[in-house]
């Protein structure tokens, strides 16, 4: 398939950041350099400069800007804070290393940079990703690892001791988890034409062992809840790069609803960054609708639930005509359910029956 | 039936010894020990020489000082450099309540002549032991007297007299006797006693040896001593009937102008005319019955004098004589108001004095309710003019400071003295002191040192009017917060302080009084402020440096590092451009 022009862009990528990074450093050494404290300039990431683009299909930050100086007496300290996670970042990418966030917390140690606590460090990171425009997997930092992937699809690998090395991703029964040599990995061939993210390992579990695989020549990702954004950002690379259609399964709650609008849309928190949305996905219930249609199991929606869908009426991603039947629904009848609740009409009545409909639904 | 019988002041004392402090057995040793040193300080004040005391207690018998309880009998001794007493006085000096030196109006430790004999009398009632008295005035000789006091007729009893050669020329005066007492009780008030002292007193050499042989050392840091205050008259507004019959005892005035002139403090000619006319105690002669040469006289008064002339105008003897003749007026200063209508009382009544035509009582011939009526007058008129503060001797803020240097070695000092006031007639000086950090401990609470006329106040804290005026202060304001190292000296001057008891220990709310050590304390903790606000500064100075001077490098080094570069920016001038900043910020 494409692996060679891919493999380039791998290399490619890690060039740009490493350029980038020493632009960023360039231009502080410039400023003491000519005597004065060094400062960089960033779009502000306050709430009242991120807004949501109908054209990008996700939440953008606006015009406003702000500038930390390290002349400011509060703001040299995150301000040198965020320097040394610049220099981290190329000392990872240089030597092709991984790290996680919590990684990131205690090697700050080391260099007698301390955070006071993991959130500080994490919100260092950000603003990184501000100034350089850059994902934080970009540089090698990535969260815990909890989603996975199943299905016929041959990724080769890019990290140290693994380069060149292929591995296809029905190799394993339980699934391949998506950490780091996943997301760096190029792809190398597929036999899918399409992607179902599901929310939940025990359904992941029974679409396996159902060969979802193979009856809907399907990719599963399992995004354990709210997807990591090393898996967002993997789902946008399927689409993007394999042509392949996205499906999302979660629960018929405003929860569910929201993982699938997170994968599809972005998140606010995440405005300062691109290429981990993908707008074309579409999600497949569990809908409300289905509820009463499939006569489903339900749980009464709590206060927080229903707070919670009055929040989702106002939020400009849920502009579309199916999300606002979907709420309305939701408010008339005060009930929710997972996804297994299925399981009412036998194990395999999800994949025998719902699934295909579903999916002959959204191809529409 | 009810029999009545005179007792004299020794007696009286004897019997409510706990008036003047003598309370229980370490109050009297502390008492005994602060009012004989009291007297030496006082001593050698006066003679503006710098005070040397040599205090020693030591165990007589019956002590068991390994017990808690150390109730027994104390020897006593105490020496000085003071200026020593005239044999013939050293008797009554010691042997007789209520003789003592400071009869005078002016500023001194002691005001009763009360204290030291007090305390040889509470040594011989508790060991029926005589006292034992050495003095020189730096004559010849050194006296030395073995004296009793007896008690029912307050009079002394001289047991032995002895006179030595004095071939060094000592100069002073040694007490010595035993009493009954506990000083290990006493001890720590003492000590405090002998410290605030030295802090009040710092020209002062104090040394104290304890029972225990310990040596306590409290050397002067100066020989500068404020100057000696003046002698002066009793003030008119500060006068009570008892004070004005004792005056007319001794006065050799014939009239009440003289007299008013002689006994009070700033009453001169004119102060005394318009008060005895505003009193009513001015009678002039009927006109009708002036001899020709009487009003040759008052026209020759006016004439001879610019000052009348300028009032009067000139007059003729004719003039006046044909005013005479036609006047109704009773009396001369009637007369001379009608005829010179524009002349004020006070100048026809100088006139009148000058001519001789005032007349005013012998004071030796008042009545008990013309006293009476003299001094509620006193009271009431409004024109005598406020007492003078050269009868005071304050510190001064250099020795005051010295003092406190001295004794707490503070980070930082401010003093202040006030403008010489008045209350009821009395004049009075209030000192403050404000000291932090150095030798002050801290604690919750403002520590308090109170002074009047040089004495230690160390009893009754709550009930002082100075730490009721602390209390009332919101600290807040001047950035004082619970807990720092600060200590208030207030030292209040007076040839009255108003004491609440007879045992001076502590300061009774006189408004006048109060706002005067209000605005004293105010002053120096304006002081305190700015410097608290200044260290805060430069502590935040401090900081923000040291910010810097922690991350600067760090980013000049990460980004280095990032943009690839083997030498590091030179950052020196930001981080001194940093302090530079800041003080342009000032």
């Amino acid at each position: 398939m494409k692996s060679k022009e891919t493999e380039c862009s791998a290399k490619k990528k890690k060039e740009e950041v490493l350029k980038d990074l020493r632009g960023f450093g360039s231009n502080l050494y410039g400023q003491m350099e000519n005597g004065k404290f060094p400062w960089v300039e960033m779009p502000s990431r306050s709430t009242e400069n991120i807004f949501y683009s109908p054209d990008v299909r996700q939440y953008i930050l606006g015009e406003k800007s702000v500038k930390r100086t390290a002349r400011n007496i509060r703001h040299i300290k995150p301000f040198t804070q965020m320097v040394w996670a610049g220099f981290f970042a190329s000392e990872l990418v240089k030597n092709r290393k991984t790290s996680t966030l919590r990684d990131v917390y205690y090697s700050a140690q080391a260099y007698e940079m301390t955070f006071k606590d993991q959130p500080e460090s994490n919100n260092i990171l950000t603003d990184l990703e501000t100034a350089t425009g850059f994902a934080r997997e970009d540089f090698n930092i990535f969260p815990e690892e909890r989603s996975a992937l199943f299905g016929d699809l041959t990724i080769e690998y890019t990290v140290p001791g693994y380069e060149g090395k292929q591995l296809n991703m029905t190799s394993h029964p339980d699934g391949v988890m998506i950490g780091p040599s996943v997301v760096s990995a190029e792809f190398a061939k597929t036999g899918c034409d399409k992607v179902i993210a599901i929310e939940k390992g025990g359904l992941f579990t029974r679409f396996i062992e159902e060969r979802v695989h193979e009856k809907f020549n399907a990719l599963i990702v399992l995004t354990a809840g709210q997807a990591p954004r090393a898996t967002r950002h993997f789902l946008n690379r399927l689409n993007r790069e394999l042509d392949l259609p996205v499906y999302i399964f979660t629960d018929g709650d405003p929860w569910g609803m929201h993982i699938a609008m997170v994968i599809i849309s972005g998140s606010a928190n995440a405005a300062h960054l691109r290429g981990l949305t993908t707008p074309d996905a579409k999600w497949g219930g569990v809908y409300a609708t289905d509820i009463v249609d499939y006569k489903l199991p339900s749980d009464p929606l709590t206060d927080v639930d229903i707070k919670r869908l009055h929040e989702l009426e106002k939020d400009p991603r849920y502009k579309g005509e199916l999300w606002k039947r979907e709420i309305k629904t939701f408010l008339k009848i005060k009930k929710k359910a997972e996804q297994e609740a299925f399981s009412r009409y036998g194990l395999t009545y999800i994949v025998d029956k719902y699934l295909p409909a579903k999916l002959e639904e959204m191809s529409d | 039936m009810v029999t009545f019988q005179e007792i004299s002041p020794a007696d009286f004392f004897y019997r409510n010894r706990d008036i003047v402090g003598f309370t229980n057995p370490s109050r009297a040793v502390f008492v005994s020990i602060r009012e004989l040193v009291e007297n030496s300080l006082d001593s050698a004040d006066q003679l503006n020489v710098p005070p040397e005391v040599y205090v020693r207690l030591s165990e007589e018998d019956g002590v068991t000082s390994t017990t808690e309880s150390s109730n027994g009998v104390y020897r006593l001794m105490i020496m000085d450099n003071g200026s020593g007493i005239s044999a013939r006085h050293i008797p009554s000096a010691f042997g007789q309540v209520l003789f003592g030196s400071n009869y005078k109006l002016k500023q001194a430790r002691g005001t009763f002549g009360l204290g030291g004999t007090m305390a040889i009398l509470y040594g011989q009632i508790t060991t029926h032991k005589p006292v034992l008295i050495r003095s020189s005035t730096g004559g010849s000789k050194i006296y030395e007297f073995k004296l009793m006091i007896d008690i029912q007729r307050n009079r002394p009893i001289i047991l032995d007299r002895k006179t030595r050669r004095n071939k060094e020329n000592w100069r002073g005066t040694i007490v010595e006797y035993s009493l009954e007492g506990d000083y290990y009780r006493a001890m720590s008030k003492i000590l405090e006693y002998l410290k605030q002292t030295a802090l009040v007193t710092p020209y002062a050499d104090i040394r104290f040896v304890d029972p225990k042989g310990r040596l306590y050392m409290f050397t002067r840091a100066t020989t500068k001593m404020p100057p000696p205050p003046t002698e002066t008259l009793a003030h008119p507004y500060g006068v009570d009937v008892e004070t004005l019959q004792r005056l007319i005892r001794v006065t050799d005035c014939r009239n009440l102008l003289a007299f008013m002139r002689k006994h009070f403090h700033r009453v001169g000619q004119g102060t005394s005319l318009s008060f005895l006319d505003f009193a009513g105690f001015i009678r002039t002669p009927d006109p009708k019955r002036l001899k020709p040469e009487d009003a040759a006289r008052l026209v020759e008064t006016i004439n001879k004098s610019k000052k009348f002339r300028n009032f009067f105008g000139s007059v003729s003897e004719e003039q006046i004589k044909g005013l005479l003749k036609k006047t109704k007026s009773q009396n001369m200063f009637d007369f001379m108001k009608s005829s010179f209508p524009n002349v004020d009382r006070t100048i026809i009544f100088r006139l009148l004095a000058a001519a001789g035509f005032v007349r005013t009582k012998n004071p030796k011939k008042l009545k008990p309710n013309e006293i009476v009526k003299l001094v509620r007058m006193m009271k009431q008129f409004t024109d005598f003019l406020p007492p003078d503060a050269s009868c005071l001797s304050p510190l001064g803020e250099d020795l005051l400071k010295t003092g406190i240097l001295k004794e707490l070695e503070p980070e930082f000092i401010a003093v202040s003295q006030r403008k010489p006031s008045t209350y009821a007639g009395h004049p009075f000086i209030v000192e403050t002191a404000i000291a932090y950090g150095g030798n002050i401990p801290k604690k919750d609470d403002i520590i308090v040192y109170r002074f009047a006329n040089k004495i230690p106040l160390l009893y009754d804290e709550a009930s002082d009017v100075s730490v009721r005026v602390i209390r009332s202060i919101n600290w807040r304001r001047y950035k004082v917060t619970s807990g720092m190292p600060l200590a208030i000296l207030v030292h209040l001057c007076s040839t009255k302080v108003p004491y609440k008891t007879v045992g001076k220990e502590f300061i009774a709310d006189r408004p006048e009084v109060k706002s005067e050590i209000l605005n004293g304390i105010r002053e120096v903790a304006r002081r305190l402020q700015m410097f608290l606000a200044k260290r805060e500064h430069v502590a935040k100075e401090k900081r923000r440096l040291s910010v810097f001077s922690k991350y600067l490098p760090k980013i000049a080094r990460f980004s280095t590092d990032l943009a690839g570069k083997s030498e590091e920016p030179d950052i020196e001038l930001l981080l001194k451009s940093v302090m530079k900043y800041e003080e342009q910020g000032d």
